[in-house]
């Protein structure tokens, strides 16, 4: 059972050889952060190697505090690494830049901006006339079927939209490469599952590597070309994982064996069995009827 | 929807619209009301007697006012003595006038030439004071605005000035008085200086608070959209922060008000100050009432056009959020079905 998650069907095996063959975009060497807090040092990312392809889909999954926002962060340029570099397209990276979109897990729409002038931000700072931006900006929004609220301002709509403007305005710059932030993590499941489809027909469309932070087993599950599994304790790389769940992705696939297999293994590295009963509480029996409930 | 939320003591709830209205006259009316109580009902406080016949009491006069107490004590010998006996009727302090005095003072005082010649007229007065607070308030914001959010962006620009601004902000603008009119001289110079002093500091260190309440992520987004640092200066934090700006500033200008009474005081009184000072002096308190209840009626509806102002200059605030959602749902329906 355990290995059946690396088994993969010939369809997905050729996937990946073809995956493989495709020129590095994103290129991570030994990255790591430390920081001091109280006189000890702490070290949120060690040593973190991998390589992203040309418009690959790629989770970054762990338990809360791994270091995925951190490392997300860096590469983007908004924090900087204690040692280690990040390459894009061969150029290693110092601050941001448009050429790495991101989509943040908060609403960081600009709320004084209609859903127009958000998408055309990026755009007008890249020094494009307001015309050729106006026109290029309705395009992303119709893109991600927002048209009839172009005019509205961010307190108008509602989560899952704002999040879908946010891709918008990302990807109006072209970038390399789309970083997501536990983008849909503030969203309930239906809005979320919604999402998850829109993103993989936006990625389909949409000449775009993204790189996606989830703590979510089904989404990184549904997502991914591959899965990166970090883990707390060492703060390493845990496992690649090839998602052999063919495509085109849909929700029937959630029972599907590929997916559960991923699933189960995921859920392993994630939770490791031994925290199950370290975390047993201390209950002591308040309820004279409790027997019926197990 | 809960039925709790429009209970009028549910924390944080909503009042129905019509209450509403009513405690915000209730809020006007309160102190009106009891201002009408202790003027008009004999019996609530009425510490003096206003004379109407003196009787026997030599001393007394028509329209005099007494204490309660030596009205009674006098009469009382007046009686021993079997001489008549002094009438009147319960009467305030002069320097509490009843409603309708101060309601006609309000007229009267613009319509009353100023005792001597050469003091300025009610109107006159207000004038000067109005023009004081625009030009410190407007100096003090042409230095105090860029400064404040310039030390709210710039770890610099806050090292460089913060801690200074916050020991001047102890030393009360008053005490600058003497100097300011040693080197700007008695008339209005040292006035709007005063002004200027009183408010800048405190300017300063709010909006550099509030440019400090910016969303940080805001900046980030931008940062990576491409926006290099002058841009994230003016087509982030300055629109950021306008909406929380434009209230500091409302709050703020309350704070010049306040400095403009003792910026009055020096040098050559001057101003509203001047006129309430005068009429004290010839004790008219119908007057003074009427004075500074019109400082007050300027300062409100100062703050309430700033607020329409407000909703009208920044569209994206939430305070119209829920109509202006409805209205927009309403507008793409109508626009897909053109029935």
């Amino acid at each position: 059972m355990n290995d059946d998650y690396q088994a993969q069907s010939p369809e997905v095996a050729a996937r990946f050889a073809k995956l493989r063959q495709r020129p590095v975009i994103l290129d991570v060497k030994n990255l790591t952060k430390t920081f001091v807090s109280q006189g000890l040092e702490h070290t949120t990312l060690d040593r973190i190697s991998f390589q992203v392809y040309r418009r690959e889909f790629m989770c970054v999954l762990g338990p809360s505090g791994c270091g995925k926002s951190t490392l997300i962060r860096i590469i983007a340029g908004l924090d900087s690494p204690t040692s280690g570099e990040v390459l894009l397209d061969g150029h290693q990276v110092s601050g941001p830049g448009p050429d790495r979109g991101m989509v943040f897990q908060g609403y960081t729409l600009f709320p004084w901006l209609t859903v127009k002038k958000n998408v055309m931000f990026g755009l007008r700072m890249a020094g494009q006339g307001a015309a050729t931006a106006e026109s290029e900006a309705r395009e992303w929004i119709s893109l991600v079927g927002l048209s009839k609220f172009e005019n509205s301002y961010p307190h108008q709509l509602s989560g899952g939209m704002k999040q879908r403007v946010a891709i918008a305005r990302a990807l109006a710059n072209r970038p390399r490469i789309l970083l997501m932030d536990e983008p849909f993590g503030a969203l309930d499941a239906q809005t979320r599952a919604q999402m998850q489809s829109y993103l993989l027909e936006i990625w389909k469309n949409v000449d775009v590597t993204i790189l996606f932070i989830t703590h979510d087993l089904d989404e990184a599950v549904y997502l991914s070309d591959r899965i990166l599994v970090l883990g707390t304790n060492p703060r390493r790389i845990s496992e690649m994982i090839e998602d052999p769940v063919p495509r085109p992705r849909d929700r029937s696939q959630f029972v599907s064996p590929p997916f559960l297999a991923t699933y189960h293994r995921l859920g392993e590295l994630i939770h490791p069995p031994a925290a199950d009963v370290q975390d047993r509480l201390p209950i002591t029996r308040m309820t004279m009827v409790g027997d019926d409930v197990e | 929807m809960n039925r709790n939320k429009h209970s009028l003591f549910a924390p944080f709830g909503d009042l129905p619209p019509g209450i509403q209205l009513l405690f915000v006259w209730l809020s006007f009316l309160t102190p009106l009301v009891a201002w009408c109580v202790v003027s008009y009902v004999p019996f609530v406080w009425h510490p003096l007697m206003r004379v109407a016949d003196p009787g026997g009491v030599s001393y007394f006069q028509k329209d005099t006012l007494v204490d309660k107490k030596v009205f009674r004590a006098e009469n009382e010998k007046m009686l021993a003595a079997g001489k008549a006996v002094a009438t009147g009727v319960p009467a305030n302090p002069v320097f509490l006038p009843a409603p309708h005095e101060v309601a006609q003072a309000l007229y009267k005082s613009f319509t009353t030439p100023p005792r001597r010649k050469g003091e300025p007229w009610l109107h006159e007065s207000l004038w000067h004071s109005i023009r004081i607070i625009f030009w410190g308030f407007l100096l003090s914001s042409i230095l105090g605005v860029p400064l404040g959010i310039l030390c709210g962006t710039f770890k610099v620009f806050a090292k460089l000035s913060e801690p200074a601004v916050d020991f001047f902000r102890y030393m009360p603008a008053p005490v600058f008085g003497a100097l300011a009119v040693a080197v700007l001289g008695i008339y209005d110079g040292p006035k709007v200086a005063i002004i200027v002093i009183g408010t800048f500091f405190q300017q300063v260190l709010v909006i550099a608070n509030t440019t400090r309440k910016l969303d940080p992520s805001l900046v980030e987004a931008a940062q990576t959209l491409g926006a290099g640092q002058i841009q994230i200066l003016f087509q982030v934090v300055l629109p950021g922060i306008a909406v929380d700006l434009y209230n500091d500033m409302r709050i703020l200008i309350g704070c010049a008000w306040t400095f403009l009474i003792v910026a009055e005081y020096i040098g050559a009184s001057s101003g509203i100050t001047f006129f309430i000072n005068q009429q004290a002096k010839y004790r008219i308190y119908d007057n003074v009432f009427a004075a500074i209840l019109i400082i007050g009626v300027i300062g409100f509806a100062t703050d309430r056009v700033l607020d329409w102002i407000g909703r009208r200059i920044f569209p994206w605030q939430k305070s119209s959020g829920r109509g202006g959602l409805l209205k927009a749902l309403r507008e793409s329906r109508r626009k897909t079905n053109p029935a």
